[in-house]
């Protein structure tokens, strides 16, 4: 006779919901990344639209210029697309 | 009260008695006239629910889930082809853990398109979580609508249900119908309060969340099989409730003329009062038969099936439905629940009824017949009658 597995019902908690909000911050995206843009300071002339342009807010404004968040950035080439001077480069993440 | 009801207004009023608040819904027949019953009302302002016609079944499921989500008492209807059309929803209405109760008013499948009733929508449902109940007349669709929701809505169970009908044979069939009081089924049916899935912008909530692995996908799913487990515990105290308050009950299967029988014939749906006819025929005539009703599907009721089969010579399981290649599908699923026993009783797969065929009492009597030389060759066949 087969057994049933024993298993631990967790009732209302073993309901795939979230309550916790504001969670995306936890979320290692960066992981995703097979490509990722490398910025040339000598060459980039503070437009601000890489800044503008990522789709998930990677980049942070700082004094020097833009500064990638590698913990979330999916290395979409968005960033490296949009540059009018070509400032960013996108370079294979086995070669970083 | 006792009205004059078809199956289709049976259900509508358990619907309204059981204060579904939200009813998303599609025409389809053989249910058409559930919908049509539930508008009438909604027009004449004696349905305090929103009722909202979609523009297909999969709009109806996908409409019924978010609802539920927010954490109202959802109720639609569907057959056949909308079910099929609706099937990708199940699977989601069930693992968000939504206790929604459908109707399915069970037709046969398209190709070559049929209206009449066969039970192989029904039963392609049983692989999605939902809880599955087949009715038998008119009075055990209303009863069991009603239950469908205080079982679903139980937090050891937190699944959608589904009630079966046969199309035509009861859905538009006339039938004496007691209609309880809405006092009675208040004092059943308290209103819905969710703790697990309900709206609040002062609880946010993430519904409908993605596993990108399979560990947490497993979980989940095994929380959905524990519930259906729980669900038989669940559904016995319903039904001895519902017994208290009506005095009709209604078990996982029912046993007729089963105390000393040697062969038994096992069915589902409407058919089953034709076979118990001719059982009592077969009776008198001092042959040693007995019937088993397959009224819960899901959860499937395995030790009530291997109780009342264990002492049989054989067993015809009777199936409105075809598994091409395979036979009747409740075939298979009982020859499952025998198979740990010592002396397994000889079980043929009867597939009757195929889109509406008709069944007629002496029908029963060749399926004996035919039984008793599978019994003689010791083996079990499967056979279209």
């Amino acid at each position: 006779m087969i057994e049933e597995h024993k298993i631990k019902y967790e009732g209302a908690k073993g309901v795939p919901v979230i309550r916790e909000t504001g969670n995306a911050t936890k979320v290692h995206t960066g992981l995703w990344r097979t490509e990722r843009p490398i910025i040339d300071y000598s060459k980039c002339i503070k437009c601000k639209l890489c800044y503008l342009y990522c789709p998930v807010t990677a980049y942070a404004w700082t004094k020097k210029g833009p500064a990638c968040n590698y913990y979330f950035c999916k290395g979409c080439g968005i960033c490296a697309e949009e540059c009018p001077v070509k400032a960013i480069t996108m370079v294979k993440e086995e070669r970083c | 009260m006792k009205d004059f009801l078809t199956g289709n207004e049976a259900v509508a009023w358990a619907a309204r008695l059981s204060r579904a608040r939200y009813i998303p819904n599609y025409p389809i027949s053989p249910q058409t006239e559930i919908i049509e019953t539930l508008a009438q009302w909604h027009a004449d302002g004696q349905l305090e629910a929103d009722f909202c016609p979609m523009d297909s079944e999969h709009s109806v499921m996908s409409a019924a889930i978010g609802a539920s989500a927010t954490g109202v008492r959802v109720f639609t209807a569907s057959s056949s082809q909308g079910i099929e059309l609706m099937h990708e929803m199940l699977y989601i209405a069930a693992g968000l853990r939504l206790p929604i109760v459908m109707v399915n008013c069970s037709r046969g499948l398209s190709a070559p398109i049929t209206l009449l009733c066969d039970h192989n929508d029904y039963l392609g449902m049983r692989d999605t979580g939902w809880i599955m109940v087949n009715t038998q007349n008119n009075q055990e669709a209303l009863d069991s609508t009603i239950m469908a929701f205080k079982i679903s809505e139980n937090k050891d169970v937190l699944l959608p249900s589904v009630v079966n009908l046969d199309g035509y044979v009861l859905s538009y069939t006339m039938e004496p119908t007691i209609v309880p009081e809405q006092g009675v089924v208040d004092r059943f049916l308290p209103s819905y309060r969710p703790t697990h899935a309900f709206f609040d912008p002062k609880q946010p909530m993430v519904q409908g969340i993605a596993v990108l692995d399979g560990v947490n996908y497993t979980h989940f799913r095994k929380q959905v099989h524990k519930a259906q487990l729980n669900a038989k515990r669940v559904m016995e105290k319903v039904c001895s409730d519902w017994r208290k308050t009506t005095g009709r009950h209604y078990g996982m299967i029912e046993k007729y003329e089963m105390e000393d029988a040697e062969m038994a014939i096992v069915t589902q749906g409407s058919v089953s009062t034709t076979a118990k006819a001719e059982v009592q025929e077969m009776r008198r005539k001092g042959m040693k038969i007995g019937l088993l009703r397959l009224r819960v599907m899901r959860p499937l009721p395995k030790e009530e099936i291997r109780n009342a089969l264990k002492d049989m010579k054989g067993v015809a399981v009777v199936d409105k439905n075809l598994a091409p290649g395979l036979g009747g599908i409740a075939h298979s699923e009982i020859r499952d629940c025998l198979y740990d026993i010592e002396e397994q009783p000889i079980m043929s797969s009867f597939v009757m009824g195929l889109g509406g065929k008709p069944e007629e009492m002496k029908q029963f009597a060749q399926i004996i017949d035919m039984l008793k030389k599978d019994m003689i060759d010791k083996r079990g066949r499967v056979r279209f009658v």
